[in-house]
Order: C-alpha cells, then structure tokens, then sequence
C-alpha cells in the first residue's frame, strides 16, 4: 500500500471542519501530493459532532471510507473528547491536536494516550476571535496542523486558504484567517 | 497538459459537461447527484455554456425531454441518481430503442424502501437490460474521463445508442480528491462537433419518431438492438486509444489488476475495486497470487473478453454492490455467464456489499481473499452468495 498520511478531523456541524480538511486537500494538492477530503454524511445539524478525513499520499490514493487508524487527530472542539472515542484506531505514533486553552499536558492525561502519541494544543477558538471576530477555529487548526505535521509548507497552505476564503469572503474576514493560520502555526504547544 | 485540481466526483463531472457544451440538459434534483447539475447550472447562468437548461417537474419528464431535443437534434445531457433514475424507466427504453445518443452520468444510490440516500449499485442495476450503455468509474478522474469518453461513444455513428456513466453516491461523487482536467480546446476537439441523424428539426426532410410496430417487425427491431450492442465494444475501445493518445491514460471494457499470474481472482466494479488493489497489493506482498478484475463496461457486458482474462483462475469471488433479492447479485451472474464458456471452470462466489452506503472496510476484502485461499486449497465452495460487512 503506498505510504499515506491519513487524518481524522473530530468538530461540530458549522465550525468549518469539513472546510478546514478540504483546504488542507489544495494545499496539499498544490504542493504536488495526491489528496483526499471528505465529511461523514449523515442528517448534518449545526452542534452535532461530526468527523471529516483527510489522506495525503505521494502516490495515487485508491482507498476508499472512513479513515481507521489515523496519524494525525484534529479535535476542533475539546469538549468532544467526553462526547465520542477519539482516540479509536489512532497509530502508535499518532498526533493528537487539540483546540483548547487547557495546558497541553492536562489535555494529554485526559486523552490517555500511548507514550509513544504525541499530544499538541492550540487555542485556536481565541486565535479565531481575536483575528476576525468570530469563533471559527478552522484556520488556527490549519496552521498548527502544518506546524505538527509538515504535511504542507506554511506559504503553500497560506495561499489556499486566501484562496478558499477569497471566493465568499471580505478583504478583511481573508486576512483575519491568515493571521489565524499563522498565529496557530506559531502558538502550537506540545504537551 | 491540463490543470490539476482537487474536487469532487460531482464537480469533475460537471466541468466535463462545461467543457462539451451540450445543445440541451433538462434535469431535475436528486441526492446525490444534484451538486452536479447544480453547478452545471451555474455555469448556464453565468453564461459560461450555451445549454439550454430545461428545469423540469420530474425525472420522467427530465428524461422525455432529453429525448424531445435529441430527436429534434441537439447534443443533450442530463444526470440522476436512484429513484430519479427509477422514474426515468419508460422512458430510458424509448431513448434507447430510439436510438438517441443521450448521455447520463448516473450517481450511484440506493433505492427505496427504506429511504437511503447512499451508495449502491441497485439504481444502476435497475436499468441495466433498458438497452444504454453503461460505463462505472472507480473515482472521480475515471467519471471525469468516462463522461469526456461516452460522448464519443454515444455518439458514434455506427451505433448512437445512450449511455450512463456511473459513479458511487457519496464515495466519490462527494469526495474530494486529485483530478488531471484535460483542456478546453482539447476536450472540444475529442468530443467533436455533433452530428445530428435524422433530426426532427430538419423541416426539408421531414420524419416520425415513435411509431407503432406490431408483431410483424418489433422482434426484428429488438434484434436489431441487441446487434447493435454487438458493435459498442469496438467503439469504447477505439475512443479509448484516440483519448490515450490525448491524455496518456488508458481504458478498457474492463481493468485487470495483477491478474495475468493470478490463481484466484476478485471481480468488483467502482470505487470498492479501488480499496480491493490495496489489500491484494499486501497479499502479493506475503506470495499469494490475487488479482482484480474490474468491469468497466458493464452494458454490453464483455463475456468473452472477461472469459479469456479469467481463464487461468481456481477461484472468482465476484462482489456485488446491489442485490437480486431470491437471486444472485447481477454482477456474479454476467461474470458466472462469461464462465460458462471456459473448459476449465473456476470455483464461484457471490459477495453481496455496501449496500445503502455501507462501508467496504479492508478487512471485508481481506476476508474474501482468506476464503478464495482456502476454496483454491480445497476445491470446496461454501455458501456461493452471501452478504458481506453485515451487522448480525
């Protein structure tokens, strides 16, 4: 099987998750990688916990359904850790991101994870209002992702994400984003 | 070269239609295929195709619309998915035994009752003996490329018969991945300009589509359709080269996956076939000789070419995405009908999978492989059809 880095994204309906995995898939895509992105599909309902996946592969991706032992875990909303197993399946070197403003290393006893996983926290919820007002972590999640992972360069997923942004968004909500991109990618923390 | 983009099954498919333009598209919603025509639609509407879009009060009337304008002469397109395409039945009879080059790309889904609006072969399957032809696509670049192809197809003159493109609901008509775009003008020149054969619009020449055929001449009519499909094959594979040639990759009637020294073999169509080459990819790793077969054209089906590629196989396990209830999954039975005229025949089974979006995991594909090791060991089949990743 070609070497692939596989990526769940736990959030909630309306937080811009299954927005935050599609932009990684063109930043990845336009670094010249093989991608995929896509959202479970079920009755979608703003607040709801949902999960979206990323693959990212140098070679033609050809599997298909859920992502079940990923790498990487992006926990947009830190109250899902109670509310689903997001933990399930991950790699024993797997990387857990977290959106919260709780010491990284709280968070890692709390997630209980191996310690061989790596446990990273960024408050990309605050990052998000300071930067355009509005608590869409997405993009601060975005940032430190790259930070973690080294999937993407910075200046590659910040030109998608202006990209994604440019085509709904004001001059001034683009730049917000960022700003939130780059404050993530430089406030990630290990725990 | 083209540009590469990341998107969706729905999205390539609907650039594709962008690119060819087509003379007229009626078309009514249906999960999961209504982001297709939902861009398509955009694109009318900023004036970026000369489509007319007929928006219509249903999937029969989408269909009999097409048919309205392709006898009238015009390149026409539409696109559904499951209970839409379930709608269209009568009607995809009379576009097919009127011999008009629609194209369809069909999004895979389940069909009612119970309601699910996931992926299955079940739509597809449906409409398999309604005369189109019918091309599957693992991922988005194949139903990108397939729709690029049928229009060739279709419209070829020595047969104009409509054909469906089909991709899984969800799977790929929502997922995003990589796809290579071919350009504009290349997409132009490959599809070509439309050549209308007897258009109802040609008022010097004037003619009647539709007319009443007793017993005296309708079973000649229908052999002479099943002739006509005779001649499909010849034509997928030369619009396959020709689209080779143009964009460096290559299609079938059917995609062989490590077959050539196989001794037992896996046949599923669509993006399942994708999730397969992963798992016999580690099992070749650990010595033993899987190989895939993936039908691409599914309608006319290839019984013979499909015979001589699986000829030197112990053990076939054919999974099907839709089911015959009382009956064997329509796949095992094409490919069980390609068998029949081997002098050695292999050992069947019928696995039945991801219905209603079910998903098809790894271990589902690994499980078919350890039973096809076993029956290859023993010469014994248990069970030919059974359902697989099923919650007991």
């Amino acid at each position: 099987m070609a070497k692939a880095i596989e990526i769940r994204w736990h959030g909630r309906g309306g937080q811009g998750t299954v927005t935050a995995a599609k932009v990684l898939a063109d930043a990845c895509l336009s670094g010249g990688g093989y991608v995929q992105a896509f959202p479970e599909y079920g009755p979608e309902r703003a607040g709801a916990p949902i999960r979206a996946f990323n693959r990212i592969s140098d070679n033609v991706i050809r599997m298909y359904g859920p992502v079940l032992h990923p790498k990487v875990v992006s926990i947009a909303d830190a109250t899902l850790i109670d509310a689903v197993n997001v933990t399930e399946g991950t790699l024993d070197d797997a990387i857990f991101l977290v959106n919260t403003s709780r010491d990284p290393k709280e968070v890692r006893a709390k997630l209980k994870v191996k310690d061989s996983q790596k446990v990273y926290t960024v408050d990309a919820t605050k990052i998000a209002v300071d930067s355009f007002g509005r608590p869409l972590p997405n993009s601060s999640m975005l940032g430190a992702i790259c930070k973690i992972t080294e999937v993407v360069g910075m200046d590659v997923l910040l030109e998608n994400v202006k990209k994604s942004f440019g085509k709904k968004f004001a001059q001034k909500i683009i730049d917000g984003n960022l700003n939130a991109a780059k404050r993530g990618y430089e406030e990630v923390r290990e725990g | 070269m083209g540009k590469i983009v990341a998107v969706t099954g729905n999205e390539a498919c609907a650039y594709a239609l962008k690119q060819i333009n087509p003379d007229v598209c009626a078309a009514y919603p249906i999960t999961p295929a209504t982001d297709l025509m939902q861009r398509f639609s955009g694109y009318v509407s900023n004036g970026q195709v000369d489509t007319e879009l007929v928006l219509v009060e249903s999937e029969h009337s989408a269909m009999s619309a097409c048919i309205g304008a392709a006898a009238a002469g015009g390149r026409v397109a539409t696109a559904t998915s499951s209970q839409g395409l379930a709608l269209m039945w009568e009607m995809l009879y009379i576009a097919a035994g009127t011999r008009l080059p629609i194209v369809m790309p069909l999004v895979n889904r389940a069909l009612s009752a119970p309601l699910n609006i996931h992926g299955d072969h079940s739509d597809g399957m449906g409409a398999r003996d309604t005369g189109w032809i019918q091309i599957y696509s693992e991922n988005a670049q194949e139903a990108y490329d397939n729709l690029v192809q049928s229009f060739r197809i279709a419209e070829h003159l020595e047969i104009r018969v409509p054909a469906m493109v089909c991709m899984d609901g969800f799977i790929v008509s929502h997922s995003i991945e990589r796809v290579e775009y071919i350009d504009d003008a290349d997409v132009k020149n490959f599809v070509g300009k439309f050549q209308a054969v007897h258009p109802l619009l040609d008022l010097e020449h004037p003619k009647s589509y539709g007319p009443l055929i007793l017993t005296d001449l309708y079973h000649e009519y229908k052999r002479a359709q099943h002739e006509v499909m005779t001649k499909v094959p010849g034509v997928v594979l030369e619009v396959a080269a020709e689209f080779e040639k143009m964009t460096g990759r290559k299609y079938g009637l059917f995609e062989e996956y490590r077959l050539e020294d196989a001794e037992i073999a896996i046949v599923v169509m669509s993006s399942a076939a994708g999730t397969t080459k992963d798992i016999i990819d580690q099992y070749r790793e650990k010595g033993v000789k899987v190989g895939l077969l993936k039908p691409r054209m599914f309608r006319p089906f290839p019984f013979t070419q499909i015979a001589e590629a699986l000829k030197h196989v112990n053990a076939i396990a054919v999974l099907d995405r839709a089911d015959s209830f009382g009956g064997y999954g329509p796949l095992f039975s094409e490919i069980a009908g390609a068998v029949m005229s081997m002098d050695h025949k292999p050992a069947m089974i019928n696995k039945i999978f991801g219905l209603g979006g079910r998903d098809y995991l790894p271990e589902q594909a690994e499980q078919v492989i350890n039973e096809l090791i076993k029956i290859s060991e023993t010469g014994k089949v248990g069970a030919i059809k059974e359902y697989i990743g099923v919650r007991e």
